[in-house]
């Protein structure tokens, strides 16, 4: 099972935004990889660009602290389970999600849209 | 003759200076392109007013036909589709509705459907033709209104622009012919003003400044109008009895002819004056 998080230009810490986020952490069964995010510089449709990377990544959940609407609804229909990050790290909240202790995310904003 | 009124602030005085230019040029075209918010109808009440609806288009797709090669979400430069399950999935408010996926797709899996967005609303006030566009609420994207607005233009046209510096004020002075940039003389009015002015600078259009509601001079303004060599067209006073009119939703220059004056002056400077 694949697990994605934004990460920081530290590429250690979550970062605050999901389809903007310069890269993410990929983790599979303890094996971690740090890949660039193709979507950060998009000048529109960020979130659905970073969706589908995730998709294309075989990627089955994502934990974030925040998600678009068009993200989401993109990871509704690839059955992507998405959690809510709780801790500054991505590690631990890999272990948290690992736990179990982490909970889902359900509050998805409306996206920029070039208003940003 | 094309002339567009923008501002990037909001309520600096676009809808003011654009109703009275074309007030002042006598037999003239007004369109309305702030498609969100059309106000400058207010002031003419126009009337024989003929309602037509606005449609943009956007792709659907025959699951049946589709092979899922993903030709059409690999091209789109908007990220509007998206490859799930070996099919794509269209998010709508992201499509630019530009028709690419429909030139690509080797299946002939995609065609248009159009959908109503707005309407025109066209109608006359003396001899100026009024011309609305008005976006239907909740849609994403007011360009096709725009659009469609900017066909009515006919002899002497004024554009009255949405505030901002985005798609739409892009779409709106796109064949525009002279930009009046109407400038509010705050901090906030300064910092929209030089966004604007750096968008029709980058469209190479030729503009020139209205400062509204002028009390004293606003220095960062005056210096950068002087810097950039931008010809300040008029400063119009902040005057509380003009303020009480244009709440009544009144013309000025109809009701006071040296504000009649005041805009057959500007549209003079402009070189379109009759």
């Amino acid at each position: 099972m694949k697990v994605a998080i934004p990460l920081d230009e530290n590429k250690i810490d979550v970062c605050a935004a999901f389809a903007r986020a310069p890269f993410f952490l990929f983790w599979e069964d303890g094996k971690e990889t740090v890949v660039t995010n193709p979507a950060a510089e998009a000048q529109s449709g960020a979130g659905t660009q970073a969706a589908q990377f995730l998709v294309d990544n075989a990627v089955s959940v994502l934990v974030t602290p925040r998600c678009g609407q068009n993200a989401a609804d993109v990871f509704t229909a690839a059955d992507i389970k998405i959690y809510k990050s709780e801790k500054v790290s991505a590690a631990e909240n890999i272990s948290k999600w690992q736990e179990e202790k982490l909970e889902k995310l359900t509050h998805f904003h409306a996206g920029f849209h070039g208003h940003a | 003759m094309k002339i567009a009124c923008l501002s990037g602030k909001g309520g600096a005085g676009k809808t003011f200076v654009a109703v009275n230019l074309a007030s002042a040029a006598g037999k003239s075209t007004y369109i309305d392109c702030d498609v969100e918010e059309p106000n400058g109808r207010l002031f003419w009440k126009p009337e024989d007013v003929k309602t037509t609806v606005v449609y943009k288009t956007q792709p659907v797709f025959d699951a049946d036909k589709c092979n899922g090669c993903r030709q059409c979400v690999k091209s789109c430069r908007f990220h509007a589709l998206i490859y799930i399950k070996e099919k794509p999935m269209l998010f709508p408010e992201v499509c630019h509705n530009c028709g690419l996926c429909e030139m690509v797709c080797p299946e002939g899996a995609v065609s248009e459907e159009k959908s109503g967005i707005g309407v025109l609303e066209i109608g006359r006030h003396k001899d100026v033709k009024v011309v609305s566009g008005i976006l239907n609420l909740g849609e994403a994207s007011g360009i096709p209104v725009i659009h469609e607005a900017l066909h009515q233009a006919e002899g002497m046209t004024i554009l009255d622009c949405p505030p901002g510096s985005a798609c739409s004020v892009m779409e709106s002075i796109m064949d525009a012919d002279y930009c009046v940039l109407v400038a509010e003389p705050t901090a906030f009015g300064f910092h929209n003003f030089k966004m604007v002015y750096e968008l029709v600078r980058l469209l190479k259009k030729k503009c020139g400044v209205v400062i509204n509601k002028q009390t004293e001079g606003y220095q960062p303004l005056e210096e950068f109008c002087e810097e950039q060599g931008l010809s300040v067209l008029e400063r119009i006073p902040y005057d509380q009895e003009l303020a009480g009119h244009l709440a009544k939703n009144e013309i000025a220059s109809e009701h006071f002819p040296e504000e009649m004056q005041r805009f057959r002056t500007i549209l003079d400077k402009i070189g379109g004056a009759k």
